[in-house]
């Protein structure tokens, strides 16, 4: 909303600076966006009244103009404009005037003529954007006269943010009355009287939509004058308030909605058939708006129309073929209250926002029609003349009466924690225009027509604290009582996960939870993945069923900025469609390429590989210390040899793998990438610590060497020790693995270290001994496994 | 007599340039040894006549004591300068860098969410989570935003279909928590929200951190307080300067915005503040009473506030940081500055 500081002091003298001003009404809640001058920065412009002109001997298109200044002898000047002529007042920069931009008037010649100033555009004083020819002056004013003077331009444009509660205030009124109230100034209304008939036609208004519709008013104006101008006063106040002028019909209409608050519209009255008709649109029908836009309308949108056609959207734009033009002799003007719900939603519904629709979703003042179409009345018929028929009224469903809101003291204390004093709060409430009514301990408060945002207690007690300052009261720390407990010592907190990944080399990403929908298919070729209905590009058009395209394209992000070595991990969401469910799993996920180990003298360098992250994965595991295995197992995004399934608690919770070789180049990336994701929830669930006694008596170690089928898993290898429950058995380790000379081909051997220890007595040899004859024959008959030679 | 004394005069000199420890040894073996000189020459006083071997005998274990005294200080010379030479050959260039791993980091973004949830956790507020795929009950119905709400027109809302959304903000999880326990409640929700809106100065994800407390007895002067205290802490400045300003959410009331003192120019007026002297931080209010209704909470017995705040906007503030896109291009050069 743009408020002209010299209009509000039509309204209210509230003797502030613009800059006090704006203060006051962000710290009741209207905040101010910006300040800006009504005019750019130019001085030494005149009034001019042109009084001879004459063709320029050399030049076609320039004339030359003799121009009274106000300084007694007529000033030469030489003149571009087509629209010039005789007698016209037009502002006029004289010798040593400095327009804005700094430009400087100088004496000159144009084409051998000299010229001693210019005739200025509204362009080149910064009163439009653009400007076709001079800016004509209205002809009362005095040559020689300063035109910031005339035109009032040492003025002040506030412009402020008003939030969708406070509708009352898209007006100048409502703001007059807002600062009325803040600075306890007296509010000066305009005179607003009835205009009497000249005519008697009625033109008749029926309405079908009652609920939508709960009052209209409608009057015809006949003869008024197409040649009439808009008089300069309100295009000033027009163009202030950022409106362009259109002519004296629509922008008296304009005019009468940013003054009171009423958006009105006119109808050429030639062009409507046998009255009027407020009723919902039939499916199919078609309306052209006045921005030439053609709509396809619905039952849902409400619409003027008359006995063959709908007319306008209401409360919304008028249509194209109903509007009124420079032909227009008679109008029909139309100042009608629409229920928000009835427009609410609509204009967005068809790509439209206007001043209208963002007035009437929001709430117009139901007391408004009338008056509004009085005043309008009265401005059409002095600036075009013309002759007013009777107000036509038509009533649908009544709006609902503003019922008393009983407000309590006690609740303003409860609420604000503050004590306000009683009289104070009926100030307060008094000056914004409701009727209070202070009982024992309560008020009884009548909020006025305007403010239907006021419908409770705390609607009030928001009012009050809001007038009287939220920097007026008290601000204090509650006692909170401490509260323990909720601590589950089972579950690992999530920033213990993600510090260790930083602990482990990798940096924290954060990347967009939707995602390119070709990626995500690369990535999860058998998911579905949820759409967005509006996404903001085609990039980021489906919800991610994986983190790691987010994290392989900002690994690759990376690795075109001279990073070679990049090791990258998030934490969030996944989004995966199970039949009509969506399950939104928390992930962790990491993504890793380049070398081993960051450059550095002291050991070989290498890539890093399938076990560098594994071992990464293995310490995120330990953790929590659940029951962890990996399992081969093929992902369509991973290389089909190194990637494993990850198990925790006899649950899959996760993958980890190379990335698929064919995906590597299909998202051309160079080196090999190794990517990891599980199931935050799985990871997380531990246990709580339990002790167990640690043996006093020495463990033996022995180490045996094996071997077996290439294809054949250390895990089963494991499984199988496992399976012979040996009491005394610790730890199987492996410590290494060799294929080549001295093991035939499509074998391998396994060095494996085992610990032995018993709680309550050292392990003789014997028995020893004999636990490793049993692994051996066990591990023959299970992997047909022999000693290695 | 005089043998002797030649005999130590060449052990001595022998032993002086003995340059290791085998060679002392040898040394030692050849004097001292079963078979060494002096060893003989104590078997030979037998051979002396019996009034001449106690002084003899004594001239011979002086001997004996000189050289060994003479071999174990030698033999320490020795070692140490061994040791000495065993540490010179073993020294390192210290200033070589260590083996390691690089440490990695946290996202700016996370670091910003662990400090506030550190802060808020010391007042007793717990995190609280919820689903960033909303319906529209949540997102907007139980907050007091019915349908075709204005409020809404704000929200720049990503939808599925119908019913189903990205989460706008993060104060759906208020309503959740509400709707599964009784209060009192002290709750603080981080996590991403989205609006369909890209631009400098608009993401469309970013990090909100929701609080809620709702107990008897709680007013708008608790939620001033604990909001000037959490801001103070945050910014680590214990004078720093707020302002509540009237403001409006439709599921709080009264409302308000909340600035700070522009923690650039101390409030004198910058480029970073728009020359106010104040940066808006968060907004803030007291539950609407129509929210509680919505869970099934007595509005006369209960009151609460809430708050959200945009935690890149404290990142930017806290960290200097001058371009919001940058938390989301996970360049590491821009990510590892905050390790």
């Amino acid at each position: 909303m743009r408020i002209s500081n010299q209009w509000l002091l039509e309204w209210v003298d509230h003797g502030l600076s613009p800059e006090e001003l704006g203060h006051r009404l962000t710290m009741a809640g209207l905040e101010l966006d910006a300040l800006e001058a009504a005019a750019g920065e130019f001085s030494g412009v005149v009034v001019g009244h042109v009084l001879k002109v004459e063709p320029h001997p050399d030049a076609d298109k320039l004339r030359v103009c003799q121009v009274e200044d106000g300084s007694g002898s007529p000033v030469q000047v030489v003149c571009g404009a087509p629209n010039v002529v005789e007698g016209m007042k037009v502002p006029f920069a004289r010798v040593g005037a400095v327009l804005p931009g700094e430009f400087k008037i100088k004496k000159a010649k144009l084409r051998g003529v000299e010229s001693f100033g210019m005739l200025c555009s509204a362009r080149e004083l910064g009163l439009a954007e653009t400007s076709e020819g001079l800016m004509p002056l209205p002809a009362d004013l005095a040559a020689g006269t300063d035109v910031r003077e005339a035109l009032g331009l040492n003025d002040t444009i506030l412009e402020v943010d008003l939030t969708p509660n406070r509708a009352d205030c898209l007006c100048m009124a409502g703001i007059a009355r807002e600062v009325a109230a803040l600075t306890g100034k007296p509010l000066c209304m305009p005179e607003i009287s009835p205009v009497g008939a000249d005519v008697d036609e009625r033109f008749p208004v029926s309405i079908e939509a009652a609920a939508d519709c709960p009052l209209y008013h409608g009057r015809v104006v006949r003869g008024v004058n197409p040649g009439a101008e808009t008089p300069l006063w309100m295009r000033e106040k027009l163009r202030r308030a950022g409106i362009r002028s259109l002519g004296p019909l629509v922008d008296v209409t304009n005019y009468v909605m940013l003054e009171l608050g009423q958006p009105m519209h006119a109808f050429d009255l030639a062009r409507l058939e046998g009255g009027i008709v407020v009723r919902r649109a039939h499916k199919g029908e078609q309306l052209t708006l006045l921005d030439g836009q053609e709509i396809r309308l619905s039952e849902a949108d409400l619409v003027i129309a008359d006995q063959a056609k709908v007319l306008a959207l209401a409360g919304i734009m008028g249509g194209e073929a109903s509007g009124v033009g420079d032909e227009t002799r008679d109008v029909f003007l139309e100042s009608a209250h629409f229920a928000p719900m009835a427009i609410a939603g609509r204009a967005r519904h068809h790509g439209l926002h206007t001043d209208s629709s963002h007035r009437f979703e929001r709430g117009v003042d139901p007391a408004l029609p009338s008056r509004a179409l009085q005043r309008a009345t009265a401005l059409l018929c002095q600036i075009a003349g013309g002759q007013p028929g009777p107000v036509v009224e038509a009533r649908g469903a009544p709006v609902e009466e503003t019922a008393p809101i009983m407000l309590r003291a006690s609740r303003i204390g409860r609420v604000l924690g503050a004590r306000i004093e009683d009289s104070e709060v009926t100030r307060l409430l008094t000056a914004l225009g409701c009727q209070v009514e202070p009982m024992a301990g309560v008020w009884r408060v009548t909020p006025p027509s305007f403010r239907f945002d006021l419908s409770i207690e705390v609607d009030l007690i928001e009012e009050v604290a809001r007038v009287h300052g939220y920097d007026r009261l008290p601000a204090e720390v509650p006692p909170l009582s401490p509260e323990l407990g909720g601590v589950d010592e089972a579950r690992l907190p999530l920033s213990r996960i993600r510090h260790l990944m930083a602990d482990l080399g990798y940096q924290e990403a954060i990347t967009y939870s939707f995602v390119d929908p070709q990626l995500e298919a690369l990535f999860s070729p058998d998911s579905r993945p949820l759409a967005l209905a509006n996404p903001i590009s085609s990039e980021l058009a489906v919800m991610r069923s994986t983190l790691w395209p987010g994290l392989v394209k900002a690994l690759k992000y990376n690795l075109n900025r001279q990073q070679e070595r990049v090791r990258l991990f998030e934490t969030g969401l996944s989004f995966v469609s199970q039949g009509d469910d969506l399950k939104q799993h928390p992930m962790i996920a990491a993504v890793a390429t380049g070398a081993r180990w960051p450059l550095q003298w002291a050991e070989p360098s290498r890539a890093m590989d399938f076990f560098d992250l594994k071992g990464d994965v293995e310490s995120l595991l330990s953790l929590a210390g659940g029951d962890v295995s990996f399992e081969s197992a093929r992902h369509p995004a991973l290389h089909p040899g190194q990637s494993a399934r990850v198990w925790v608690g006899g649950e899959p919770c996760g993958w980890l793998g190379a990335l698929h070789p064919s995906l590597v180049s299909r998202l051309d990336l160079d080196q090999d990438v190794y990517v990891m994701e599980l199931s935050l929830d799985a990871i997380r669930q531990g246990s709580v610590p339990k002790f167990t006694e640690q043996s006093k008596f020495p463990a033996i170690r022995r180490d045996l060497a094996v071997v077996v089928d290439q294809g054949c898993p250390v895990s089963r290898i494991e499984a199988a020790i496992r399976d012979l429950a040996i009491s005394s058995l610790r730890e199987v380790v492996v410590f290494d693995v060799y294929t080549g000379k001295g093991v035939p081909d499509g074998r391998k051997s396994l060095a494996l270290g085992l610990i032995l220890q018993e709680l309550s007595r050292t392990l003789t040899d014997q028995e020893v001994d004999a636990v490793m004859q049993g692994i051996v024959k066990k591990l023959e008959q299970d992997v047909g496994a022999t000693l290695r030679a | 007599m005089e043998q002797l004394q030649n005999l130590i005069r060449d052990a001595l000199k022998a032993i002086e340039g003995a340059t290791d420890t085998q060679a002392l040894d040898a040394l030692r073996v050849q004097y001292l040894g079963k078979k060494g000189v002096l060893t003989e020459q104590l078997k030979a006083l037998g051979k002396l006549p019996p009034e001449e071997r106690p002084a003899a005998g004594q001239a011979i274990n002086r001997a004996k004591e000189t050289v060994n005294e003479a071999l174990a200080a030698r033999l320490e010379a020795l070692r140490a300068s061994e040791q000495e030479a065993r540490l010179a050959s073993e020294s390192v260039d210290v200033t070589l860098p260590g083996r390691r791993q690089a440490v990695g980091g946290l996202h700016p973004v996370t670091r910003t969410i662990e400090r506030i949830t550190d802060l808020l956790g010391q007042l007793g507020f717990q995190v609280a989570e919820g689903p960033e795929v909303e319906d529209d009950y949540h997102n907007f119905e139980a907050l007091n935003i019915p349908a075709h709400h204005p409020a809404r027109a704000m929200h720049d809302t990503f939808y599925f279909d119908a019913n189903r959304l990205l989460r706008t903000h993060t104060s759906p999880v208020q309503v959740r928590v509400m709707e599964q326990g009784r209060p009192p409640f002290r709750v603080i929700a981080p996590g991403r929200v989205y609006r369909c809106d890209s631009d400098l100065t608009h993401s469309p994800m970013f990090h909100q951190v929701e609080g809620l407390l709702v107990d008897e007895g709680v007013t708008f002067a608790h939620l001033r307080g604990v909001l000037d205290a959490f801001l103070q802490a945050f910014f680590e400045q214990s004078e720093l300067k707020t302002r509540f300003r009237p403001s409006y959410f439709p599921f709080t009331e009264p409302s308000a915005e909340v600035d700070i003192q522009c923690v650039h120019c101390g409030g004198d007026g910058c480029r970073v503040c728009s020359h106010t002297g104040w940066l808006e931080v968060m907004g803030c209010g007291m539950v609407h009473p129509n929210v509680f209704a919505h869970v099934g909470i007595d509005s006369e017995r209960y009151t609460g506030f809430a708050f959200g705040l945009g935690v890149e906007r404290m990142a930017m503030l806290r960290y200097g940081v001058n371009d919001l896109r940058l938390f989301f291009e996970n360049d590491v050069r821009f990510l590892r500055q905050f390790a």
